[in-house]
């Protein structure tokens, strides 16, 4: 048998003490990315080594705020693939007006840009009302991010291009204020909004939803932890209801894949099959 | 019945130049060609890329942008999706990533080499081509590291040859080919 480099039992232990003494769980992340990210940690922080990064994280609860930053915090643009949200408002949208009243679920909504999306794409179809949000993500610092709905103004011109090709019915310029370099969206997008600290990997259904949209974020999970978040959506979901994915993400490989039927299949939005 | 060979792979990477360069590199490679090859090419984050439809129709092995977590399969060509980082688990599956830029780009050559060197090690070659930036360096050196065959396009025929002269800067020891001699070092890397 090959000999376990140093490097990925530092990072194996590394793993285990964050969880053990502060609750985070990434032992389930796919390697790869993770390997590269914990790199960019412990060379940010000046460090030479994991297990220094583990002895600083273990004594200093600040490291660990700034570790998550890096393992977690993702970047994203409102109506990022305009194709998806297209989709969303042609074939979604259709099936959702049906129900007097509306529960959505946006998982690891990071810094918000994918709940705004849905947000002002509910409100274009008359739908806010009846609806409402769940914004969930493990870093209180991504969804205080979120809550707070603030964008540098130099995305904004790619934020406009997304929505207007992903069908918007208004201008996206209705919905923020400018100042100081920044757009801040109206916070009566927030109203019918719960932010909320959840893990994929740690914790259990908390309400039926008639949608959940979780994109880019399994992409860090191996294939175990992948399943275990399908089949927590599963559980979550209300027959016939919907999960958007990624563009490049797939439940071919989840062993959860027969509970779920191709509903859009281009764009990755798939329908609960009757349990 | 082609021998399935899981522990060697080839990566390339390629920017400015890259399809020229590919199409006098990928077509040779024949229809049995035992170990996957994954492309990283810097293209704009537009949400369609046409690279792998134009490389299925020149090439005699499958083509095409993998989902996550696709198992890497012999003979088979993965380019990078657009917008995307790609990179090798241990249990030769892709992962996709969404992290920033690194180099200014995504996908990223220095994500998938250093990533490919790690679930690789020695039965990995890589190959950088032409571009005008820095990116595969850091990526080469990792490859070259970990045991790896490392090898450039050599900077003299280049279409830009700035990419090329970075991975020479960071690996010196790297082989400087051509690309007729770099298409036959891939094949030789099959045998």
């Amino acid at each position: 048998m090959e000999e376990e480099k140093i490097e990925d039992i530092e990072i194996r232990l590394l793993l285990e003490a964050l969880y053990r003494r502060y609750h985070y769980d990434f032992r389930g992340y796919a390697q790869a990315s993770l390997k590269r990210r914990l790199r960019q940690a412990r060379d940010q922080l000046g460090l030479a080594t994991f297990s220094a990064l583990q002895d600083r994280m273990l004594r200093d609860p600040g490291t660990v705020t700034r570790l998550l930053g890096f393992l977690t915090v993702q970047v994203s643009e409102l109506f990022r693939d305009p194709a998806y949200f297209r989709a969303i408002r042609e074939k979604v949208v259709p099936h959702l007006r049906t129900y007097p009243s509306l529960k959505i679920w946006i998982a690891g909504c990071s810094t918000g840009e994918e709940l705004y999306s849905l947000v002002i794409l509910f409100r274009e179809e008359g739908l806010e009302e009846r609806t409402l949000f769940y914004a969930t993500d493990i870093n209180q610092d991504a969804l205080d991010a979120a809550a707070r709905g603030i964008y540098p103004l130099d995305r904004i011109r790619t934020f406009t291009e997304n929505h207007q090709l992903s069908g918007g019915k208004s201008s996206l310029s209705d919905y923020y204020s400018t100042a100081y370099g920044h757009a801040a969206f109206d916070k009566s997008l927030r109203e019918r909004v719960v932010f909320s600290d959840h893990s994929l990997v740690t914790d259990a259904v908390f309400a039926e939803m008639h949608m959940i949209s979780c994109r880019n974020v399994m992409i860090y999970f191996d294939r175990a932890l992948q399943d275990r978040a399908v089949g927590l959506f599963r559980d979550s979901l209300a027959r016939k209801g919907f999960l958007g994915l990624g563009t490049r993400e797939s439940l071919r490989f989840s062993q959860h894949a027969d509970a779920f039927t191709d509903f859009a299949r281009e764009e990755k939005i798939y329908q609960r099959r009757d349990p | 019945m082609i021998t399935p060979a899981p522990d060697r792979a080839v990566v390339v990477g390629a920017s400015a130049g890259a399809v020229q360069a590919l199409s006098r590199l990928l077509p040779v490679l024949p229809r049995d060609y035992p170990l996957p090859v994954l492309v990283v090419v810097h293209v704009p984050p537009q949400r369609r890329n046409v690279l792998a439809e134009l490389f299925a129709a020149k090439c005699r092995l499958a083509v095409r942008e993998p989902d996550d977590k696709e198992p890497i399969a012999p003979g088979t060509i993965l380019f990078a999706p657009p917008d995307y980082h790609m990179l090798v688990e241990a249990d030769r599956t892709v992962s996709l990533s969404v992290e920033g830029p690194v180099q200014f780009s995504r996908p990223s050559i220095d994500v998938l080499f250093e990533s490919a060197a790690d679930a690789y090690g020695t039965g990995l070659t890589a190959a950088v081509l032409t571009g005008a930036n820095h990116d595969g360096a850091e990526g080469l050196r990792a490859v070259a590291e970990a045991g790896g065959t490392a090898l450039v396009e050599d900077p003299a025929s280049a279409a830009y040859p700035v990419m090329p002269l970075a991975a020479l800067a960071l690996v010196p020891s790297a082989e400087t080919l051509p690309l007729e001699a770099l298409a036959r070092r891939l094949l030789d890397a099959g045998g």
